[in-house]
C-alpha cells in the first residue's frame, strides 16, 4: 500500500480547478487568473489551460450573489501545489467558491476504453456483413426480441 | 409526490435494441401491478459511447434532472450502472459549484 502510494506521488496528476469570480469584480478576473497560475507554477506545476467560461446565472444564491464569471484551470503537477492554490482561494474574498477535481485516473480509464473498442471493430467484420445468421437468431426475431 | 417521470420516459422514444452490450433487462424494472414501465430504455450514454462525463457540461446534465433537481432514477432513465454512476458523480460536482441546483421549490 506505501509502495503504491509513493509511486502515486511521483507520477504526473492533471487537475481542473473551476472557481466562481464575485461578479461585481469583473476586471480583476485575467489578474486572479494569473496569480493563481503563478502560484501553480512557483510550485512546480503546468498550467495546461486557462480560460473563462463566462459570466452565468447560479443555480443558487452564494453570499447573495446570483450570478458569477466562471474560470477553469487544468493543471499538471503532483498535487502539491493543489494544497496552495486552494488555501489562496479559500482566503481570497473574491473568489466565491472553487472546486478541484482530478481528471487524470478517468481521462485515463476513457482511454483505454476507446483503445479497447477500437481494437474490438478491428476485429470485427462489418456489421451484417460476413455473420451468419443461425436458427437462434431467427428464434429471437419471430419472438419479438 | 407527483413527477411525471413517466410522461418523460414515454417522450422521449429512443431506441430499443440499438446496442448489444448485454446491460438491458427484457422486462421493465416494474414491481408491483400498475406502474409497469412499458419500454425500458437502453443506456444513452453506450449507444453514444461516453467514457467520460463532465461535470461542466450542464446541458447534458439537464437532462437528468427533473424539475425538482432530484437525479432522474436509473429505472427511469434505462442508463447502465457504469453510466449511471459517472453520471451522479458529475451531477454532484456540477451542484457543488453551483452550476446545478441541489433543489428547486
Amino acid at each position: 500500500m506505501t509502495v503504491h502510494w509513493r509511486f502515486e506521488l511521483d507520477t504526473k496528476r492533471q487537475y481542473e480547478v473551476v472557481f466562481i469570480v464575485d461578479p461585481t469584480a469583473d476586471d480583476e478576473v485575467p489578474k486572479l487568473t494569473e496569480s493563481f497560475s503563478q502560484i501553480i507554477t512557483d510550485q512546480g506545476g503546468v498550467i495546461v489551460k486557462a480560460e473563462t467560461m463566462g459570466k452565468r446565472q447560479l443555480a443558487y444564491e452564494i453570499l447573495h450573489h446570483k450570478d458569477g464569471t466562471f474560470v477553469l484551470i487544468e493543471i499538471e503537477g503532483s498535487g502539491k501545489e493543489i494544497a496552495e492554490l486552494e488555501r489562496r482561494m479559500r482566503v481570497n474574498d473574491r473568489v466565491l467558491r472553487y472546486i478541484t477535481v482530478r481528471v487524470d485516473e478517468d481521462r485515463r480509464r476513457a482511454e483505454k476504453l476507446k483503445d479497447r473498442r477500437a481494437r474490438k471493430a478491428a476485429k470485427r467484420p462489418a456489421p451484417g456483413e460476413h455473420r451468419r445468421r443461425g436458427p437462434a437468431m431467427e428464434f429471437a426475431e419471430a419472438s419479438g426480441e | 409526490m407527483a413527477t411525471n417521470y413517466e410522461d418523460r420516459q414515454r417522450g422521449g422514444g429512443g431506441g430499443y435494441d440499438s446496442d448489444d452490450d448485454g446491460d438491458r433487462r427484457p422486462m421493465g424494472g416494474g414491481r408491483g401491478g400498475g406502474r409497469r414501465m412499458h419500454r425500458r430504455r437502453v443506456c444513452r450514454f453506450c449507444i453514444d459511447k461516453v467514457d467520460l462525463i463532465d461535470f461542466k457540461d450542464v446541458r447534458l446534465l439537464q437532462n437528468y434532472l427533473p424539475e425538482r433537481g432530484k437525479i432522474l432514477p436509473r429505472r427511469i432513465s434505462g442508463n447502465c450502472a457504469t453510466h449511471q454512476r459517472m453520471l451522479a458523480e458529475a451531477i454532484k460536482r456540477a451542484r457543488n459549484i453551483a452550476l446545478l441546483p441541489y433543489t428547486t421549490d
